[in-house]
């Protein structure tokens, strides 16, 4: 049930600053809590979040367990030309999504 | 000027010997538990990309469209487009079920749709998967006005509900409406305490860092009050959610709404 909802303007001008918006559904289960029998919950969470613009890497975040369940990651970054954004998340457990969005640059 | 108003509510009623308590919110100053929060927090609501509820809705459109049971059908193939057939319907919830001769809620109403029609195993309360369907349902009422207790079969319903609702239990004594109805204007522990409508269910809420129904927030006001709570699907929370709902009639829907 891994999904994630982007929000990238489709369209913008040249050298304007973009405002990128993305919303990874993960539990983000810290590795502290303990079930009723006091086992401890393995820690299942987002390790590292990037972003792609036509390949060249422009923003990157570490994730930790203190970071709420279904991570919001937002950030701003210079329109230079018509392409694609390429997200991905890699966490715990093997746990990899990805996900694109395209922008026209006038 | 509220409180005029209530001093004036008051000799009314002291003079009129009405058994209703002098504490029922007035029609004109009813709010939705959205205009008690954050700018943050209603910015998070109003965003569709930062909205964490349409993580659920997205997921609940495509199980929609997945067939499920013996019977091999979606809920598409009976209800087409949710769009156009759910528009509408979360905002008559909970509704009354004449083979049960009851009220049902949304939630029970998904499920009874999956043992008889598609001859599926009812979803388990607060499982992802029902949260998603309710949430996907209920967001095709967004901005449609609240008209549950139209029916009037539900009116003893309703009455059983508003008389839990008034109903003061628990170790700390307290009934819903000592706070909802008679201090929502104040705060418990740093927190608004709202009027308890129910206009946003299923909600995202950040304490819960998920999505979760209207049966779990009753859940939760319960324990607060350290009374037991009913179990999920239980008539008498079905009763309460359905005066809430009647309570809030002609409110705009806004699920899935995010609260703190």
């Amino acid at each position: 049930m891994a999904s994630a909802l982007i929000n990238v303007p489709a369209t913008a001008k040249r050298g304007d600053i973009i405002e990128i918006k993305t919303l990874m559904s993960h539990i983000m289960e810290t590795g502290y809590r303990r079930t009723a029998t006091g086992e401890v919950v393995p820690r299942d969470i987002i390790t590292s979040f990037s972003c792609r613009y036509n390949g060249v890497e422009v923003f990157r975040a570490d994730l930790f367990p203190a970071i709420a369940a279904n991570p919001f990651i937002t950030f701003f970054t210079v329109a230079t030309e018509s392409g694609k954004f390429e997200f991905e998340w890699i966490g715990d457990k093997g746990f990899s999504e990805t996900a694109s969005a395209s922008i026209t640059v006038e | 000027m509220r409180s005029v108003r209530t001093i004036i509510a008051a000799i009314l009623l002291i003079a009129t010997a009405s058994p209703l308590p002098a504490s029922e919110i007035p029609q004109g100053e009813r709010r939705s538990g959205f205009s008690f929060m954050t700018p943050e927090t209603r910015a998070m609501q109003e965003d569709d990309t930062s909205n964490p509820g349409m993580l659920w809705v997205l997921d609940g459109e495509t199980l929609w469209k997945s067939k499920a049971g013996a019977a091999g059908k979606a809920c598409a193939d009976c209800h087409d487009d949710a769009r156009a057939s759910m528009k509408g319907v979360a905002a008559r919830y909970p509704a009354f079920d004449k083979a049960l001769g009851r009220p049902v809620n949304l939630e029970q109403r998904i499920n009874l749709c999956r043992t008889t029609h598609q001859h599926a195993t009812p979803l388990a309360y607060e499982s992802g998967e029902l949260l998603a369907l309710t949430a996907f349902v209920a967001e095709q009422s967004r901005g449609v006005a609240i008209e549950t207790g139209s029916d009037p079969q539900l009116k003893p319903f309703i009455d059983k509900g508003r008389e839990l609702f008034m109903l003061r239990q628990g170790q700390l004594n307290l009934a819903c409406a000592n706070c909802h109805d008679d201090n929502w204007d104040k705060r418990l522990a740093g927190s608004a305490i709202t009027q308890g409508h129910p206009t946003g269910y299923p909600i995202y809420r950040l304490e819960w860092q998920t999505l979760g129904s209207l049966q779990r927030r009753l859940r939760g006001c319960i324990a607060g009050i350290r009374a037991e709570a009913y179990d999920y699907g239980a008539p008498e929370l079905v009763e309460l959610e359905l005066y809430l709902m009647s309570r809030a009639k002609g409110m705009p829907m806004e699920a899935p709404a995010v609260r703190p």
